[in-house]
Order: C-alpha cells, then sequence, then structure tokens
C-alpha cells in the first residue's frame, strides 16, 4: 500500500477531520486573541482546563452540551485572568502565558485528583456520538466518512465561518481588528479598548477549552494526564501559518491533521523500519517548519505584545 | 457670543511634573483659538484631558453648558470633540473606510452598512475638499492624506469643535496652506477650532486669538490682530532664547562621500535611490524632507545599521563596504539617533551604563570583557559636568531625565569624542527653546572645531539656521545641494513636494574650497 | 484607575514582592485545602515538616534544588536577553544525553577529568539545541516561545527512541533506560547517608558565577542592554544577533548541566522520567527570583522545598500532591502582580 492508496481511503479523510477538529478550535481562539493584540500561551493549559471541565461535568451526571458549555465558562474565566493580567496591568505576555498554562494545567490535575483520587483506570463517559448529514453524507466516496463525524466537528466547522465573518465584517470585529493594530485609534474613537481586548481573550480561551473538551469528550471519552500533549502551541504556530486568517486557519489545521492521519498509517505500513518515535515527532517538526517558512511573509497585528496604558504619557 | 467650550481651572500632575496648573479657557463658535506654547509647556496634555485621554486631578470641562464626562472620549466624541492628534491614530493595515467607520456604528450591530458609510464619506470629501480614496490602505497614503482622513473622522462624527494637535509638524510649507484653507471653509460653516503649536508665523496666519501656555500655565491672552512675532515669542519662552545661527566659514576637506547610494526599503519600494552626498569638514549640510521619504535609511546607513545595495560609502577617505555602528564610531562618527527613548538611550540602565554604551570593549571602559566600574564612573562624571546634564547622578535611571538633558547625554556621549562627522537626525524634536538652542550651539561648535555636520530634519526654519548647504529628500531622491543663504522655506516646500527645483534656482553642488 | 511609574521605587518594596508573592499564593491554595476537607494549617505545617523537618528532608529538598538552580540560572540568563526560552526541559534531556553517551564506557579517565568533561559535553548539547531557535529568532523572527516548546517535545520523543534502541541498557530487564554511568564519572554524594551530591556545589558556584558576569562583565551588559532595548543596543554598537547566540549558548549549557547532574550525580543513568519537569519548574525559579541569579538559589530551594514538602504531605493526609504545582504556578503569577506594583502606583483617573 503507497501513499496514494492511504490518501484515497476514506478512513483516512474521516480521520484527518477528526484530528484537525481541536486544532481548528484552538487556533481560532489564539487568533481571535493575537488579531486583538495579545498572545495567549496559557492556551495548552486553557485546553487541558477545557479537557478536564467538560468531561468532568459528564462524568458529573451533566449533559454533553452542557459540558462543552461548561468548559467554554471555565476558558473564559482563565482567559479574564490572562488579559486581567496582560491587558489591565500591562504585564508581559509571554510571562503570563506561560504562568497560565501552569496554573490551569496544574489545577486541572489536582481537581481530577480531588474529585476522583482512587480511579486508577481512567472512568469513562458516554461521548459525542458520529452524526451522519443527511444528503451529504450518502454522497459516494467520502461521503459517508466525511459527512459522519462527531457534531462537535460541524461546530468547529461553523466557527470557521461564524469568526470569518465576525472579524472581517461586524462592528465589533472592526474594534477587535483595530485594537491589535492600532489601540489608541481605537480608544480615539470612544472604545474602551481595554475591554474589546478583554473579550477577545475570553472569547478566544473560550475556544481552546473548547478544543481541549473535544478530546475528552468525542475523540476520547476519558481524561489522560499530559492529554494535551503540546496541542496548543501547535496551534499557536498555525496561526503564524494561517497568517492570522480564519480560512487559511481551516487550512492549515487540516493540512496539518492531514500529514498527522497519514503518518500514523504509513507507520502501520513501514513496520518496524522507522521507529515509532520518529513519526510522532512529525506534528512538532511540522510546526516549526510552518512558522519558519511563513516567518518572511508573516504580517503580525501591528501591536501584539504591546501593552496599551490609558492615560500614559506617549 | 456665547463659549461652545470652556475648560475650568484644570490641573493635572504627573509625579512630581505639574503639566497643567489651574488651566481655564474658553472657546467661541466660529473661532480658531492657537494655543502656543513650546515643547513640554502642557498643550498636549490639556487638550487629552478634553479629549478624555486623560482625567484631570482638578478641574471642569464644559461643552455647550454641559458638562463633560471625565476620562471618557466617547463622550467627548458624543458632545461635538472632535481631535486630530498629533501622531496620527490610524491603522496602517486597514482601509480609510475602515479606519473612518470605527466607533460610529453600535458595536452589537451583526452587519455594517458600508454602502451607506462609503456614500457619506464621498459626499463628506467632495463638500469639503478633503478628496481621499476610501479603499485605500492608510499605510500607502501620503502624510497629508492622512491628515485629511484623520479630519473627516473627526467630521464624520458631526464634530463641532476640532482640536487640531501640531498638524503642520508634518507638512511642506504648500500642504499647510492647503489645510489652512480647509480650516477656514470649516470655520465658516460654524466650526471652532483649537489649534495647537509652537510655530508663530502659523498661529499669526490662522487664529483669532492666541493663548500662550508656559510650564503648565496660561500666561498670556490677546486677540491675534495685536499680536505679533516678538510678543510671542517671548510670552512663549518667559524670557529672550536666541538661537544660534552659522557664522560664514570656510570648508574643508570631504569627511563624507556618498556615491550612487540604494537601498530597498524593508516593505516594499525603494528607500534610497542613487544618493549622491559629499559633506566637507567645517560645514553643516542640512537635509530636508517629510518624513518617510528616506531619511531613516539615510540615517541608519551613515549610523552603521544597515548597508547600502549598491553604490559606495567613504568616511574619511576610507571606503566601508560592511559598515556597522561599532565601526562608524571608531572611525569617528558621532551620531544623534532620532528617537532618543528608542535608539538613543536605554531607558532602565543608569546613566552612567548609557554614557559608556558605545566605548564598552574599548579601555579604560573595559578590559579583558571586564568593566571598569570606577573608570565608567568618573568618565560619566565628567561629562555630567562638562554637558551640564541636570540628574542626581550617574546611578540614576535615565528614563526619569527630561528630554532637554537625555538629549545632552546623547551629545556628551556622541560629541566628547570629537567626531570628525556628526549625523544629527531631527536632534531639536520635541525638546524646549533652551535646549533647542543648547544643541544647535554644540552642533556648531563641532563644526568650528573642525567636523562635517549632517543635519536631517524637517523644520525649516532649524535647517536654515544651521545649514551652510541644504538638499531635499523625495521618495529616496536626493536633490542637489543648494546654498542655504539663497534658498526660500517655499522653494524647499515645492521640493519636498517632488516639483523640479531646477526651475527656481540650479544647484550649486560642489561648495568645497 | 490607572497605573503611574514610580520615579524611584522603594528598596525595602522591591525586596517584600516576592514574599508577598508567595504569601498571596499561599492563601489562594488555602482555599483548594479547605475544600479537600483538611485542615489548612495542619497541612502546610506537614509541608513544611516534609521540606525542611529533618536532616533528611533538609537533604531531599536540597537534591531536588539542585537541578532547579541550574534550569531556573537557563531561564534568568535567557529571560534578561527576552530570549524567551521555556525549552529548559528540552536541553535537560540533551545534557542528559551527552551523559550518557560519553560516561557509559566511551571515555577511559580518571573522575578529575571525565567529570569535567561531562558536565562540558553536557553544556555544549543544551546549548546547543537552544542555538537553533536563537537564530532563527534572529534571521527570520519566528517567536521562540513556540519553537523551544516544540523542540521539547521532539526531544524527548528522540530520548525515548534512543533509549528503546541504540542506548538500550541489554541488561535493564526490558526497561527503557540507557546503560549505567562509569564509577569515575559519578559524583560524589557531599552529605553521609543522603542523596546530596556534588552537583549542588556546581550549582552554587553556577550561581555565583553568572551573578559576576552579569554584574561585571561586558557580556552581562550587553545581556541586560539587548533584553532591555534591542533596537538601542544596536544602535549603541553591539552586536545584537551575536549577542542572542551567546545568551542561548550560556541558558542552553546552564540546563544542559542540570541534566548531567541528574544522570552522574543523582539517578546513575539515564531514564525517561529523569526530569519531573525541571525545565519548566526552572521558569517559575527564574520569575520567582526576578531574574536575579543569587535570588534563583533562593527560589530554587524553596520550590524544591514546596515539591518535596507535597510529597510527603500527600502521604498523610488527602491532599493530591498537585497542590504543589498550583502553588508554584500562583506564586509565578503572583509575582508579576507584586512586581508591577512595586514599579507602579495605581492612581485614581
Amino acid at each position: 500500500m503507497d501513499i496514494l492508496e492511504i490518501l484515497l481511503t476514506t478512513g483516512f479523510w474521516a480521520a484527518t477531520l477528526r484530528i484537525a477538529t481541536p486544532l481548528i478550535f484552538g487556533t481560532l481562539g489564539e487568533l481571535i486573541c493575537e488579531r486583538a493584540g495579545v498572545l495567549n500561551l496559557g492556551i495548552e493549559g486553557i485546553m487541558t482546563m477545557g479537557a478536564m471541565a467538560g468531561w468532568m461535568w459528564v462524568y458529573q451526571g451533566g449533559d454533553l452540551w452542557g459540558g462543552l458549555a461548561f468548559a467554554a465558562f471555565i476558558g473564559m474565566l482563565f482567559g479574564l485572568l490572562h488579559s486581567g493580567f496582560t491587558v489591565y496591568l500591562g504585564l508581559s505576555q509571554h510571562v503570563t502565558g506561560i504562568g497560565i498554562t501552569l496554573l490551569a494545567s496544574s489545577l486541572s490535575y489536582f481537581v481530577f485528583r480531588m474529585l476522583l483520587p482512587d480511579a486508577t483506570t481512567p472512568p469513562k463517559i458516554e461521548p459525542f456520538q458520529p452524526y451522519a448529514v443527511p444528503l451529504l453524507s450518502d454522497l459516494p466516496v467520502l461521503g459517508p466518512s466525511v459527512f459522519t463525524q462527531t457534531p462537535m466537528t460541524y461546530l468547529a466547522l461553523i466557527c470557521v465561518v461564524v469568526i470569518w465573518y465576525g472579524l472581517n465584517r461586524t462592528p465589533v470585529g472592526l474594534a477587535v481588528r483595530m485594537a491589535g493594530e492600532h489601540p489608541l485609534a481605537v480608544e480615539a474613537q470612544g472604545i474602551d479598548v481595554l475591554a474589546v481586548r478583554t473579550g477577545a481573550v475570553m472569547v478566544g480561551s473560550a475556544l481552546m477549552s473548547v478544543g481541549g473538551a473535544f478530546l475528552t469528550m468525542s475523540a476520547f471519552d476519558a481524561f489522560y494526564f499530559g492529554m494535551v500533549n503540546g496541542r496548543g502551541w501547535i496551534c499557536v504556530a498555525l496561526v503564524i501559518f494561517a497568517s492570522w486568517r480564519p480560512g487559511k486557519a481551516l487550512l492549515g489545521a487540516l493540512l496539518f491533521a492531514g500529514i498527522d492521519a497519514l503518518q500514523v498509517r504509513v507507520q502501520q505500513v513501514s513496520g518496524a523500519a522507522i521507529p515509532y518515535q520518529f513519526f510522532l515527532m512529525a506534528p512538532y517538526v511540522l510546526s516549526i517548519l510552518a512558522m519558519v517558512v511563513m516567518a518572511r511573509r508573516a504580517a503580525y497585528p501591528k501591536a501584539l505584545l504591546a501593552p496599551f496604558r490609558r492615560g500614559d504619557r506617549a | 457670543m456665547t463659549a461652545v467650550l470652556r475648560l475650568e481651572n484644570i490641573t493635572k500632575r504627573f509625579g512630581s511634573l505639574v503639566a497643567n496648573d489651574s488651566v481655564s479657557l474658553s472657546l467661541a463658535r466660529g473661532e480658531v483659538l492657537a494655543l502656543l506654547g513650546e515643547n513640554g509647556a502642557g498643550k498636549t496634555t490639556l487638550m487629552n484631558i478634553l479629549f478624555g485621554h486623560y482625567v484631570a486631578d482638578e478641574g471642569r470641562v464644559e461643552v455647550e453648558g454641559k458638562p463633560l464626562l471625565p476620562g471618557a472620549p466617547h463622550a467627548a466624541i458624543a458632545a461635538g470633540v472632535g481631535m486630530v492628534h498629533q501622531h496620527f491614530t490610524l491603522a496602517d493595515n486597514l482601509t480609510v473606510l475602515d479606519n473612518v467607520v470605527l466607533g460610529t456604528e453600535s458595536l452589537w450591530r451583526p452587519w455594517q452598512n458600508r454602502a451607506a458609510a462609503r456614500n457619506r464619506l464621498d459626499t463628506m470629501s467632495s463638500e469639503f475638499g478633503l478628496t481621499v480614496d476610501p479603499d485605500a490602505r492608510v499605510g500607502d497614503l501620503s502624510v497629508g492624506e492622512r491628515q485629511r482622513v484623520e479630519i473627516l473622522k473627526a467630521l464624520y462624527r458631526d464634530a463641532r469643535i476640532l482640536i487640531m494637535d501640531e498638524p503642520t509638524a508634518v507638512l511642506t510649507p504648500q500642504e499647510t496652506e492647503v489645510l489652512f484653507d480647509t480650516l477656514r471653509r470649516l470655520v465658516e460653516r460654524g466650526l471652532s477650532i483649537i489649534f495647537i503649536s509652537h510655530k508663530l508665523n502659523e498661529i499669526l496666519a490662522i487664529s483669532d486669538r492666541v493663548m500662550v501656555l508656559r510650564r503648565g500655565k496660561i500666561v498670556h491672552e490677546m486677540p491675534t490682530s495685536g499680536a505679533d512675532r516678538h510678543i510671542l515669542a517671548e510670552a512663549m519662552v518667559g524670557h529672550t532664547v536666541t538661537r544660534p545661527k552659522a557664522e560664514s566659514m570656510v570648508s574643508g576637506a570631504p569627511v563624507l562621500a556618498m556615491q550612487d547610494v540604494s537601498l530597498r526599503a524593508p516593505t516594499s519600494g525603494v528607500a534610497l535611490d542613487h544618493v549622491n552626498l559629499v559633506v566637507h569638514a567645517h560645514e553643516v549640510v542640512g537635509i530636508a524632507g517629510v518624513s518617510g521619504n528616506g531619511q531613516v535609511q539615510l540615517a541608519e546607513l551613515i549610523s552603521g545599521l544597515c548597508r547600502a545595495e549598491s553604490g559606495s560609502m567613504t568616511l574619511f577617505g576610507e571606503t566601508i563596504a560592511n559598515p556597522t555602528p561599532a565601526k562608524v564610531v571608531k572611525l569617528g562618527v558621532g551620531r544623534i539617533p532620532e528617537d532618543r527613548h528608542a535608539e538613543g538611550v536605554i531607558g532602565e540602565m543608569s546613566i552612567w551604563e548609557n554614557m559608556i554604551s558605545e566605548d564598552l570593549r574599548a579601555l579604560p571602559i573595559s578590559r579583558r570583557g571586564l568593566i571598569d566600574h570606577a573608570a565608567a564612573r568618573a568618565r560619566t562624571e565628567a561629562q555630567i559636568e562638562r554637558f551640564d546634564v541636570r540628574c542626581p547622578g550617574p546611578d540614576a535611571e535615565t528614563r526619569l531625565l527630561s528630554g532637554g538633558n537625555m538629549q545632552k547625554l546623547i551629545l556628551a556621549r556622541a560629541l566628547s569624542r570629537e567626531p570628525g562627522l556628526v549625523l544629527a537626525n531631527q536632534p531639536a524634536r520635541g525638546l524646549d527653546e533652551g535646549a533647542i538652542a543648547y544643541v544647535h550651539g554644540q552642533l556648531l561648535a563641532a563644526r568650528e572645531r573642525g567636523a562635517g555636520v549632517l543635519l536631517i530634519t524637517e523644520d525649516l526654519e532649524e535647517l536654515l539656521a544651521l545649514s551652510d548647504r541644504v538638499a531635499v529628500i523625495y521618495q529616496g531622491r536626493l536633490s542637489a545641494t543648494l546654498d542655504a543663504k539663497t534658498v526660500t522655506p517655499r522653494q524647499l516646500g515645492l521640493m519636498m513636494a517632488g516639483h523640479d527645483p531646477s526651475e527656481e534656482q540650479t544647484g550649486s553642488g560642489g561648495a568645497a574650497a | 484607575m490607572r497605573l503611574e511609574l514610580r520615579e524611584s521605587p522603594p528598596i525595602w518594596l522591591a525586596g517584600l514582592a516576592p514574599v508577598l508573592a508567595v504569601a498571596a499564593a499561599l492563601v489562594l491554595c488555602a482555599g483548594l485545602i479547605v475544600w479537600t476537607g483538611e485542615s489548612v494549617l495542619e497541612a502546610y505545617a506537614l509541608l513544611v515538616k516534609g521540606a525542611v523537618g529533618s536532616r533528611f528532608a533538609l537533604a531531599e529538598t536540597l537534591t531536588r534544588a539542585t537541578p532547579l538552580i541550574l534550569t531556573g540560572l537557563a531561564a534568568a540568563v535567557a529571560f534578561r536577553a527576552k530570549l524567551w526560552n521555556i525549552g529548559g526541559e528540552g536541553q535537560l534531556y540533551m545534557g542528559a544525553l551527552a551523559a550518557t553517551w560519553l560516561g557509559t564506557g566511551a571515555l577511559d579517565l580518571p573522575a578529575f577529568l571525565l567529570i569535567p568533561l561531562l558536565l562540558v559535553a553536557g553544556a555544549l548539547a543544551g546549548g546547543s539545541v537552544l542555538i537553533v531557535p536563537a537564530l532563527i529568532k534572529n534571521k527570520l523572527r519566528v517567536d521562540e516561545v513556540v519553537t523551544t516548546l516544540l523542540l521539547n517535545f521532539i526531544i524527548l520523543l528522540f530520548v525515548n527512541y534512543l533509549l528503546e534502541g541504540p542506548l538500550k541498557d541489554p541488561m535493564s530487564l526490558g526497561w527503557p533506560q540507557a546503560a549505567p554511568i562509569v564509577d569515575e564519572g559519578i559524583l560524589p554524594k557531599i552529605l553521609a547517608k543522603s542523596r546530596l551530591h556534588l552537583g549542588f556545589v556546581i550549582a552554587i558556584v553556577a550561581a555565583i558565577a553568572i551573578w559576576l558576569v552579569m554584574r561585571f562583565t561586558v557580556w552581562g551588559y550587553e545581556i541586560k542592554a539587548v533584553g532591555l532595548n534591542a533596537r538601542g543596543s544596536a544602535f549603541a554598537g553591539i552586536n545584537v544577533n551575536g549577542t542572542i547566540i551567546r545568551t542561548a549558548l550560556i541558558s542552553g549549557g546552564l540546563a544542559g548541566m542540570a541534566g548531567v547532574g541528574e544522570v552522574i550525580g543523582l539517578k546513575g543513568y539515564l531514564t525517561l522520567d529523569l526530569s519531573p519537569g525541571f525545565g519548566y519548574t526552572g521558569i517559575a525559579v527564574a520569575m520567582l527570583a526576578q531574574l536575579h541569579p543569587i535570588g534563583v538559589v533562593v527560589s530554587a530551594f524553596f520550590l524544591a522545598g514546596i515539591y518535596v514538602g507535597a510529597d510527603s504531605m500527600g502521604r498523610a493526609v488527602n491532599i493530591p500532591t498537585y497542590l504543589a504545582d498550583v502553588l508554584v504556578a500562583s506564586s509565578v503569577l503572583a509575582v508579576l502582580v507584586s512586581v508591577m506594583l512595586v514599579r507602579f502606583r495605581i492612581r485614581r483617573g
């Protein structure tokens, strides 16, 4: 079986969409934060928190959609914390982000252990089930696999459109973009820059959290330690790869997931010829390459990383 | 005549500095009020309070008889106040239309009404003669066009009171005339204008009434018809400061020669286009131009921060292929950067650390990689004394220095080694009169001593007062040099806008002895 | 409400900042302890007892502090130059790998030569992996936070591969671990009946050396200057890219030495669980020390105490030991705020 054959299997395309889903959420979330001028390196921790919180909600008897909303809410709280530090106090976005990641992930593990002290094998929940989209899933060849995904994958795709529209076609989206380009211009128009940035970071963090929740509520059915495994950092790289555009973010996530899905399949075929660790490195190596390749063309939001302090003397 | 705007007893402190000290003013409908004061007098602070960027510690603002909510730009906008900031508040990566409509629609509306906005903008631009393409990226516009966008932004929000903060600082004399026509048209329609400036002739030309601000206080107020340059200058500075003027002097051998130097801009286009330039010992060559026409790259080249892609640069007879700042300094170039805070000093380091930053790897400051703190401090103390830097001592943090003292520190670092070439990029920007006179005096003293001085400035008054020869840079091309004694600001203005100078005066390139 | 820069922050306030921050973190985590149903005071007492309550506890804490001092210095030096090196974990493993490669029999040297050689090799290995992100940052302006983070994952997988493949000890009964370090390569213990080894002294010496470099040398000046204002440094004639590379070598080298120390001082052989995140905790150490090299020693000791103490507390009462991580993370965030309150004053309006 060669690579072409793999590309023609329906399982490959279904896997690509599945692997892409958390990356789509995470990348969109990071993208919104950065468009407003805030680098959110809390993403890795917030995704861990989302994975734990959503799962725990369902495990405690809540329903799946409620769990998703809960994960989004918790994500927002961490977003609020992040923006409290970086937007209102103007602290280093790098250091704060790392701090938020440390806090959110350690808190996730603490809470998990607290509520389930004795669990040796991770308990399971009943996750989201694949849903076949009427008509589309009847399409020949790829229809059944691509259009039989869990609702969260469809939600991710809808988010791409909504966020593209929101950023580019609404007044609030314009304010967010302007806050990332020239915050003083936003304030000079009588809009509260700090509120705009905070809002963007909160919404972005909610999306990250939902991306994490996908792992425990859709892709798998349990919460493991270290299960986010660098996906958050990959999303940060994907934002650069996507030049801060939602459409390209989708493309980047799919490309990335496609290569990941391919890697798993090639690995099965290649047997022991190439050690499996090298396949597992692929996503991380690819992320670095993606950033290096796109670096020259990267048009960073101009005010990214720059705190805005009201009434500062220029 | 009722006042459309009234400020009462505004006081604002920044730490120990009193920026505004119980300032009161009122503005009548259809009036142009000039607010005159030198840099640091508190003009911009006052207007930022009016517009809600700052909150005053004391005092109140009334618009049309109603008190204005402090610290809220949206309240100021709603009350009909519009502000054109000195540093434009426009996002380069967005279109004109985006920049104008921001904040005019309810944020929570799920769509934008772009067609209506475009119509309104088009109508306004033709009505006020402020033509600009709504779909152009702001970053692609000229400085004059950006200012038009700023004015349109205010008008789009139905501003009745327009604050113009140093609007002419970035314009050519001709563009200034156009701006004044626009302002007169606005006043005819009943707008009231506060015009902030430190340029006397402009204030005399445009305003009805003038208020002079000095050290945060209103010290003088009179109708413009009764004012003249002399009265205003004295009121502004408080005492007579005469800026030094260049005495004529015979120039010496070339210290800097650039031949056909070209350089691409970091983003796109040409930054320097076959530039030829010679600076001799004992002369000041002034470079005029609207900002963004290649001055940055020219200065970076001579500072050693970038290298030419083609052409050659010769310093003191030696051809420099790969300049670095360290190499250039060692050869004997003293550099005064455009932006004191971003380039000139490292604000969070001490004064002594900044004083030695160009000699880090040289004796006696360091030996085998170890810094000799005693030697560094001794040198700093001597320089502080010699250049009259007012500071608590060599260990004070540099960011705490006033603009003038920070510039003196930079002058001390650059000039004390008696460089053969001095690169002075906007050396007087943002300084008060006393400091300007000091800086100019030091530059002329360097020239007297035998240095060649390359002066890059947007201030034509400064340019003509100091230079022996002047040239204009426009879109990366440097004109031939003209004799500073015969060239007029009008001529320079035309050249700054890209017109051919040969119609008015022929170049006098080689003023060498 | 707005913030205003203080003209000269009082010195006592600057020293107080981390103390206040830790106090705030302790109070916040007290909330978590209350939630577990245990007594806050008892829990904290157990933690302190577990950290410094006995000779054994103290020795354990110092042993744990050893790698943290080095990774803390690694972060502190890099952060001074605003080189955001989050790759300490990977660099640590690279150092450990170098020690394993040279110290398991490849070289037949007496201890006084082999040990310094292993340390240098580890430092070079750690430093060289940070060169790549530093170069990419210099040449292409790619944010080094993400590249150094991603390199951690790559290096860990690489170590995993080596331990299951070429470096696997045939005597290890199937466990993925490397062959033991030869006796000449092992650091001597410095306290009887404890695990405390010479690496601790090496770490202290490193801290003092870094302090001297930062305070008295041209290199230290340049690192500080580049971090505070890269553009201004370049203008003054400092080679900014060169300084970044030099900083990367020093920072990665320190983290690499931490890995060497763990292998030849503590474990004796390389495994995949050599470091429980020392590279990441080093960032917390550096932040808490406000990037001061001597402060790093204090804060490394403090954080090591939290981890060692929390382990022992977790055995005695029903509180998950993850409390230590939460405590450390919230200390880091709290110290950011407290440092800012020292530099700024809050003003109305």
